[in-house]
């Protein structure tokens, strides 16, 4: 982040006159204050609950919100970018939906998985020509989608649930190294696409993009294609999350993952992504999707019904966005 | 100016022209579709839809969005259930200052995160959608209101020789017809649409218009959770304005309201609610199942986003002709 200010051609005197000192660069950040949080979290919910201090309990409760998770490290990208996909969460249940609904009419297993990521990556495809090949806003389209996608869901499987063979049952129970397998894919995605985004030149133009767009074109990034690249890889991810939610289920039904697109914002924007673009990092939604899933779990075992639990993130995401927004005002302006 | 202005007219005629090819084309495989009773089941859908429309119409003009009013109607319903079922000595029509009093009160909430913290407003109703639902489940104790709590009288007004909920959705219509066309903050809230620069140059206050836009949006839906009460005679806290936020985006959409602010007028949406009422009153005539529904708002949804890109376009080209010609 520092180096953009830096970068800066324009620098007035009283900017240049008042360099601030680095523990204050590093300690004013947005995943400073997730990482507060979750330390507090951690905190209150051992003193609600002694489980909390097992880090099997935190390992196995993280798989309930692993699928969402997964996604709003992509999520990030595309709010970094400058554009936003509220249709994720439908994304996961239209492709569980064929994957699952292709496994009983045929019953094959790898024909099933080719159908129901191929699904989710078309849908990407589909979001991405609307939203970049038509130049539509992406709010309104992807809430087009989301109806959309989760409308065909409810065409292939109706009111029921459609089964899944057993052995396919409990990805979420696998452990790898003692890690349950969601976790465990997370934290590799996680490193992965921080790599990506923090490292490598295609990261630094995610953020140029969404910084401004067209003196990113004028500087020669194509980010019509750019973007369109994180369209389809949404799509993908996401059908992956579907199938993995599918797993831990064992069986699909039209309103999986319902809600879930709540989620995946709350944890971008917990997470210390601004909701306008070009600031943020795949560090600070790692961060904050274990804060949801301690406070989530945390809420479960205080006894609080889902209701409450719904105003609790309802009123997180207002709170985040407003505490985000104030941090950049203060130290980026 | 003109040649817009023509523009706007064609479109909503031409909405129109999708309603009569729709019935006529539904009316040839199943004649009953063209009966008076089947006319009154359309008209029977559509007051709560056009109702929230009318508001979440002035929002997008205003270059906002409003996703929490399904969330709005349903808190504002269960709260004015509640009151009947607790103080049943309170007269019936009290539920309807309840009512749009809560939804008031719940808009202007959106408003005032939208505007103090100029956060964008899909992200904050986002929030308050969830917030809102969760409220309803708190207050109401997860618990429907049930038949016998509704009044008979509030009841009657949707079944009654004169279904009085298509008359106060008429009403509204006009209201709003004559609050947007013709009151000076009407004009404001298209000014400040269409350009959000320029407006508080203008001397609009933008606070005021957006604050008053979401409040007006919270009242309607406010004023929809009573209707709910009376058409269907319970609330209940999960299925009461559930998905309510896209049959309205889409009736709005449809009814040729740019997402872009600025553009839209209150006969198209009209129209565009009528188009999706009969939509709805077409599937089960044609045997397609109820569970289609939400798939079809979807692809309206989509489609209209198509069909305003294509007349904006159309808009661009004709002013860059009418330069050149000048």
């Amino acid at each position: 982040m520092t180096d953009q200010t830096s970068a800066t051609p324009v620098v007035t005197a009283l900017d240049a006159a008042t360099p601030r000192p680095r523990w204050q660069v590093i300690l004013i950040r947005p995943e400073t204050m997730t990482l507060i949080l979750l330390v507090l979290a951690f905190v209150v919910s051992s003193l609600l609950s002694p489980y909390f201090l097992d880090i099997n309990y935190i390992l196995q409760s993280f798989t309930l919100t692993a699928e969402f998770s997964i996604v709003a490290l992509v999520m990030t990208m595309i709010i970094i970018a400058g554009e936003i996909d509220l249709s994720p969460a439908a994304n996961m249940a239209l492709s569980a939906c064929l994957f699952a609904w292709t496994f009983q009419a045929t019953g094959s297993m790898p024909l099933a998985l080719v159908v129901g990521i191929g699904a989710g990556v078309l849908m990407g495809v589909f979001n991405g020509l609307l939203v970049i090949g038509l130049q539509l806003p992406s709010i309104i389209v992807t809430i087009g989608t989301l109806t959309l996608y989760r409308g065909i869901a409810q065409i292939i499987a109706g009111d029921e649930s459609i089964r899944l063979p057993e052995y396919f049952i409990g990805f979420n129970t696998w452990l790898i190294a003692g890690i349950p397998a969601p976790d465990l894919l997370f934290v590799v995605l996680s490193i992965g696409l921080g790599l990506v985004l923090g490292t490598t030149i295609y990261g630094r133009q995610i953020y140029q993009t969404g910084t401004n767009e067209i003196a990113a074109q004028h500087a020669g990034i194509r980010t019509r294609r750019l973007k369109m690249g994180l369209f389809i890889t949404m799509g993908f991810v996401s059908a992956i999350a579907g199938i993995i939610t599918a797993s831990r289920l064992g069986s699909v039904r039209y309103d999986l993952g319902l809600g879930g697109e709540l989620q995946m914002v709350l944890m971008a924007m917990l997470g210390g992504t601004y909701i306008f673009g070009g600031r943020g990092s795949i560090l600070g939604t790692f961060l904050a999707a274990w804060l949801l899933s301690v406070i989530s779990t945390g809420m479960t075992t205080a006894n609080l019904l889902p209701a409450t639990q719904l105003c609790v993130l309802g009123v997180l995401l207002i709170i985040s966005i407003i505490a985000t927004n104030f941090i950049y005002s203060r130290t980026q302006r | 100016m003109s040649a817009l202005g023509n523009l706007f007219l064609r479109r909503e005629a031409g909405i129109l022209v999708m309603i009569v090819l729709f019935s006529i084309a539904v009316g040839i495989a199943r004649p009953q579709f063209l009966t008076i009773n089947e006319f009154r089941i359309v008209l029977l859908l559509i007051p709560l839809i056009l109702i929230g429309a009318m508001g979440e119409m002035l929002v997008i003009v205003a270059r906002h969005v409003d996703l929490s009013i399904g969330s709005t109607q349903a808190l504002a319903a269960i709260i004015t259930g509640m009151m009947f079922k607790f103080l049943p000595g309170v007269p019936w029509p009290v539920g309807f200052i309840v009512a749009i009093g809560v939804g008031a009160g719940l808009g202007f909430a959106n408003g005032v995160l939208t505007t103090l913290f100029r956060l964008p407003s899909i992200i904050v109703t986002l929030g308050t959608l969830n917030l809102y639902r969760g409220l309803t489940f708190i207050v109401s104790n997860a618990r429907q209101v049930d038949r016998q709590y509704i009044p008979s009288d509030l009841k009657a007004m949707s079944t009654g020789a004169v279904p009085w909920i298509i008359v106060i959705a008429i009403a509204i219509a006009i209201l709003t017809y004559w609050f947007a066309d013709h009151t000076r903050v009407g004009r404001q809230v298209y000014a400040l649409g269409s350009n959000p620069v320029a407006a508080p140059l203008r001397g609009i206050r933008v606070n005021a218009v957006t604050l008053m836009v979401f409040s007006i949006s919270g009242a309607l839906a406010g004023l929809s959770g009573i209707m709910y009460a009376s058409r269907w005679g319970f609330v209940n806290p999960s299925n009461t304005g559930s998905g309510f936020e896209f049959q309205v985006i889409a009736a709005v959409v449809i009814g040729g309201v740019s997402i872009n602010g600025g553009v839209g007028s209150v006969l198209g949406v009209v129209f565009g609610v009528l188009l999706l009422g009969c939509v709805s009153a077409a599937l089960p005539l044609l045997g397609i199942p109820g569970t289609a529904q939400s798939a079809i708002y979807g692809a309206v949804i989509i489609i209209a986003l198509l069909i305003d890109r294509s007349v904006r376009q159309r808009g661009i080209r004709a002013l860059a002709m009418q330069r050149a010609r000048a």
